[in-house]
């Protein structure tokens, strides 16, 4: 009797009287898993973006910036690097951040992000010389430190209390506590109905102006509500028009139409590097084992179609020749004539040299998944234009994802070609895009061969000086092209449709709630 | 006798219709219903606008009920559509009313077998009909055979009950006695005897079993585990422009039409049959 | 009532087997898109996956019968809990609409059968025989557009618990719920039409009439009450068509319920959850229809166990 009295008087003192403000967003999918290292899925992401916090951030020009760090040096010879924290920095159960928390959070981190794999190899040892110090000792010289501590998407190296982050990496974590801007409600976490957060009146927030990851994450709602539950995208769009949620994630292409229209709804991008689509290649397996034949399928995969098909809003989306993004240090268009400048006849004369026997191409097409659901189909219509025999098989995305592990044959469970989207920060660079790596098996799903490609990227991962970044990012990108590691198929924003009063976006890539106004 | 009552006439021809519509679809001024071209994306009902067919021609259309977001033709996807959504129909109920038929048999004729095989049968009708239709359809692939499948599997206890009940009150009959002292061989007691007294329930069940599954297989298409888009169905027409149901409502509302007629009718056929060949059937649904 | 634990267990097994021969890995899903193959086996390892099937069945088994549904593989919270959570907004949902098709499809019956062979009658049948044809999610669409977005009067989506407010939560449950009741009304409907024009047409019912009783009394007292067992059945029988539209209604109006709960394990190959939920419902379906059996004895006094 108590407890409902209790929650009476909460619901008469905050709910009724609505002075606490309450951001209610619809996210892009479920949240389901909680723990940010343990898996890529954004969701997992953006919670991780709302309950931790990070050593250094992104910010929107792309540039390294110092979040949790205050300070940091650089010892002669490259090898040491000494960080000295903020102050005031504590985690949610009110401890402060110790630099044991910060190599324990690396290190668990290291064990399953791709570039902190990388950076670890050429890592000594780390350790803490006291609270707000730690200090990271390399092997040799490695020119991308700092890149992969303010890295902004999966997996982001979010700082977590050392007990936490002794939790072995294959195993998820339970608590979800950090020293971020918001605090998660644990208790009022309904999965698949909503996820709570809430004001983190603790939260120290720094002196400049927020820009993308980097810069001061201020909170100025009490609250913010995921609604887990509301996944029908005309529900979706019905519910914000009358003012039943605040903004929306990701709507779907066609919504934008009616979005348009609604006085009270606009559309923000908050996001203008946006994402890009790309068509992967299993290499094990014929046709594609042959790269004559997947310079062939690269010519005819024009982006156009494809981006006219999936996104169709013309200021939404742009052609990039880059494998990595467009706008990006790395992103030029080296080595992509064979895309670029290319049409239907002659992908026809390459399938045609290439000696294509007519293997009939498997491609996953997802059902449930409205972002890439297009993208099959226009792949199986331009392939079959050049003369590729085409079995689209569509399942729901979970069957993709499960298959397109799969080294088997084709016929007996695998694939040819699957498609899929990245958000820019995740392939901008060469350490980071998990499509362009040549280490066979050990490589991400299509297992390119190349021990050229692995050199080259070596090289990258140990030059240290910015133009000889530049130079080797675009002999990888033409390397890439040349041996077809895939077909990147253009770039596209998705804005998010937010209702008019509430304001306050920070521009970068991914979804941050910081800094969001509601008027 | 059966096409004197209005029910069935007026049922009988719209299915009579749509049949004739699913089989001269290619000649009723369609294009192939996977084509798309994403110029002609969400044009109204009656614009004019283009397809590029495979040689890479581009060929000018009328949209009579419009395009989709891909750019398809809905009224070509509506046409084609009629054959699967009546294929899947018709399937899925010869298949359950077939298993059905067996099931009953042996239930209601051979004893041992009874007892079990109506508690599995109680066990199927237990679960939500939908949850079996999308846990079989989403955990193999969604192509038609398995669609169709899925849909007949939660019919069948229901054909099965009908079939054994009749069994069990024939069974009693004399004539059925004096054939088994005759020594007639069960089989040819089941199909000689037994069997035609059940067509008349079993085509009456039958239609009410295809009305279900060709609203079944449009709400497995709604949920994302239905036959895959490249194969037209009214379900999967609806599904994929519910995104746009507000902006464009053309592509709910074509294909949803022939949907309700076609369930409409087939549902007043079964009844105009219950009405001439099994009246007693109408206390019971 | 001993009949119901056999059935169950063929539903477990029936279920368990159907889950486990399929493809789709739920390990992979789990991973994440960038995971390496190795990261996937040690998932599935994790959840117990690379064991035998039979060794996998009688675990669970031994779990169900000592109150333990087990964890779902998706959300790694309890399904028990997680059934908890869902089972208000579910249960709801069906409550409103069952009395709102009850309460619609009674009279509409009784009416029809009483007038029978007339306009009324085939007026009557013709729109319950449209309800069984619309598919639900069409009728969703079409009554959110008019009610909630032309006319305003309700809100598009959403569930609020009745804790939140009662009128707050009928609010938001009406709209869904008179959704979902179409079908049942047309099913109910039709039903008690043929059971009352059965009734009717008996001796006692003009000996009723010639008694001078008022036609409503002999309607409703006589007819409808002898018409009330072939009813309740359908009642109970239509529970299974209910849990079918529940599935869709609750994924157009955002209500995180069961059925939804159900249609997310089924595309996250989330086994235990699946199994779970699917023996719930059956569970609830043979209760509900025995609760229907024992109602006999007071609908029909002849009916005695």
């Amino acid at each position: 009797m108590r407890k409902l009295l209790a929650v009476v008087a909460f619901a008469v003192a905050f709910g009724a009287n609505g002075q606490e403000k309450v951001l209610r967003v619809v996210p892009h999918s479920n949240l389901n898993i909680l723990d940010p290292i343990w898996t890529t899925q954004y969701m997992a992401r953006n919670h991780g973006y709302m309950v931790y916090d990070t050593l250094f951030g992104t910010d929107e020009k792309s540039r390294v910036q110092p979040q949790m760090v205050d300070k940091w040096t650089v010892s002669q010879d490259q090898k040491q690097w000494s960080f000295t924290l903020r102050s005031g920095l504590a985690f949610h159960d009110g401890k402060p951040v110790t630099g044991e928390d910060v190599i324990a959070s690396l290190s668990r981190w290291g064990k399953r992000d791709a570039m902190g794999q990388k950076l670890m190899t050429f890592v000594e040892k780390m350790d803490s010389p006291d609270a707000k110090t730690f200090r990271i000792f390399l092997r040799e010289p490695c020119g991308f430190v700092l890149e992969a501590l303010g890295k902004p998407s999966s997996n982001v190296p979010f700082i977590m209390p050392k007990r936490v982050a002794d939790t072995p990496a294959d195993k998820q974590i339970e608590e979800a506590v950090g020293s971020g801007p918001y605090i998660f409600r644990k208790e009022e976490f309904k999965p698949g109905d909503k996820a709570v957060y809430v004001r983190n009146p603790k939260y120290v927030p720094r002196k400049d102006p927020p820009s993308g990851t980097a810069g001061g994450k201020h909170v100025y709602v009490d609250r913010v509500e995921w609604n887990l539950a509301l996944r029908d995208a005309q529900s979706q769009v019905n519910a914000l028009a009358k003012g039943e949620v605040d903004v929306l994630e990701r709507p779907a292409f066609e919504s934008y139409e009616q979005l348009k229209q609604i006085a009270d709804v606009r559309l923000v991008t908050k996001d203008p590097l946006g994402f890009q689509y790309m068509g992967r290649f299993n290499h094990l397996h014929p046709p594609f084992n042959n790269p004559k034949v997947r310079q062939a399928a690269i010519a005819a995969m024009a982006q156009e179609p494809f981006l006219r098909a999936q996104v169709g809003i013309k200021e939404f989306y742009r052609g990039c020749a880059s494998m990595f993004t467009c706008g990006t240090p790395y992103g030029s268009a080296k080595g992509s004539e064979i895309q670029s400048k290319s049409n239907m006849k002659k992908a026809q004369e390459l399938l045609k040299a290439s000696g294509y026997d007519g293997t009939p191409v498997v491609i996953l097409k997802p059902t449930d998944l409205a972002a890439i659901q297009k993208l099959p189909d226009v792949a199986a219509q331009l392939l079959r234009q050049a003369g590729f025999k085409v079995d689209l098989q569509a399942m729901d995305w979970n069957t993709v994802v499960s298959r397109r592990a799969k080294k088997d044959p084709p016929a007996q469970g695998g694939w040819n070609i699957f498609l899929t989207a990245w958000v820019a920060p995740d392939i901008w660079n060469p350490l980071t895009n998990a499509a362009i790596g040549g280490a066979g098996e050990k490589s991400w799903f299509g297992w390119p061969s190349d021990a050229q490609l692995e050199k080259l990227r070596d090289e990258f991962a140990r030059a240290t000086d910015d133009a000889g970044k530049k130079a080797l990012a675009e002999r990888i990108q033409a390397r890439a092209f040349e041996i077809g590691t895939h077909a990147p198929l253009g770039e596209y924003v998705n804005p998010l449709a937010v209702r008019k009063n509430v304001t306050g976006w920070v521009i970068g890539p991914g979804d941050h709630y910081w800094n969001v106004k509601k008027n | 006798m059966i096409w004197k009552n209005w029910s069935v006439r007026i049922g009988g021809t719209a299915l009579a219709l749509l049949i004739v519509i699913s089989m001269t679809a290619p000649w009723l001024g369609t294009v192939d219903p996977t084509l798309f071209d994403a110029a002609s994306r969400d044009l109204r009902p009656g614009q004019p606008g283009e397809i590029t067919t495979l040689e890479g021609e581009t060929v000018k259309h009328v949209f009579l009920m419009g395009s989709d977001s891909f750019g398809r033709d809905i009224y070509s996807r509506v046409l084609y559509g009629t054959r699967v959504s009546l294929m899947v129909g018709v399937s899925s109920a010869a298949l359950a009313l077939a298993f059905g038929v067996v099931c009953g048999l042996a239930a209601g004729y051979l004893r041992w077998l009874d007892g079990p095989l109506m508690r599995v049968m109680d066990g199927i009708m237990a679960i939500p009909a939908i949850l079996i239709a999308i846990a079989v359809v989403a955990l193999w692939r969604g192509s038609l055979p398995t669609v169709i499948v899925a849909i007949a599997i939660p019919e069948i206890p229901r054909v099965t009950r009908l079939v054994r009940a009749l069994v069990l009150s024939i069974r009693e009959e004399p004539y059925v006695e004096a054939a088994v002292s005759l020594g007639t061989p069960a089989l040819k007691i089941m199909f000689g005897h037994i069997l035609p007294n059940t067509i008349a329930p079993l085509l009456v069940q039958g239609t009410y079993i295809c009305a279900f599954s060709i609203l079944l297989e449009a709400i497995l298409s709604f949920l994302g585990v239905g036959l895959p888009p490249d194969i037209p169905t009214w379900g999967n027409i609806m599904a994929e422009g519910r995104v746009q149901f507000v902006a464009y409502p053309h592509n709910v509302f074509f294909p949803g039409i022939f949907l309700a007629v076609t369930v409409l009718a087939v549902n007043i056929l079964g009844d105009g049959l219950r009405d001439t060949l099994d009246p007693k059937m109408a206390k019971r649904v | 009532m001993l009949a119901t634990i056999p059935v169950l267990l063929i539903v477990a097994v029936l279920v368990f087997l159907l889950l486990r021969l399929t493809p789709g890995d739920p390990a992979a899903i789990m991973a994440g898109d960038a995971a390496t193959a190795e990261q996937i086996e040690r998932i599935r390892a994790g959840l117990g996956l690379d064991r035998p099937i039979v060794v996998q069945f009688g675990i669970w088994l031994a779990k169900v019968l000592s109150g333990d549904l087990g964890e779902s593989f998706y959300y790694r919270i309890k399904v028990t809990t997680l059934i908890g959570q869902r089972l208000e907004p579910t249960f709801a949902l069906a409550s409103l609409t069952i009395l709102i098709a009850v309460v619609v499809s009674i009279p509409l019956g009784v009416l029809a059968a009483w007038r029978f062979g007339g306009w009324l009658d085939r007026a009557l049948m013709g729109f319950s025989v449209m309800g069984f044809s619309v598919p639900v999610f069409v009728l969703a669409y079409l009554l959110i557009w008019l009610v909630s977005l032309k006319l305003g009067w309700l809100p598009v989506q959403g569930y609020v618990r009745i804790s939140g407010g009662f009128f707050l939560f009928l609010k938001h449950l009406i709209l869904p719920a008179i959704t979902l009741s179409v079908i049942y009304i047309a099913l109910i409907a039709r039903v008690t039409r043929a059971s009352v024009l059965e009734a009717l047409g008996e001796d006692y019912i003009r000996t009723a009439r010639a008694k001078g009783l008022p036609e409503v009394r002999v309607l409703v007292r006589h007819a409808l009450a002898n018409a009330a067992v072939p009813i309740a059945t359908v009642i109970g029988i239509g529970i299974a068509i209910l849990i079918g539209g529940v599935v869709v209604t609750e994924s157009v109006y955002a209500i995180p319920g069961l059925g939804r709960l159900t249609v997310d394990a089924v595309l996250a190959r989330d086994f235990p959850t699946i199994q779970g939920v699917i023996l719930f419902f059956s569970f609830v379906y043979v209760a509900v229809n025995m609760l229907i059996d024992l109602s006999y004895v007071f609908l029909d006094p002849r009916i005695r166990y």
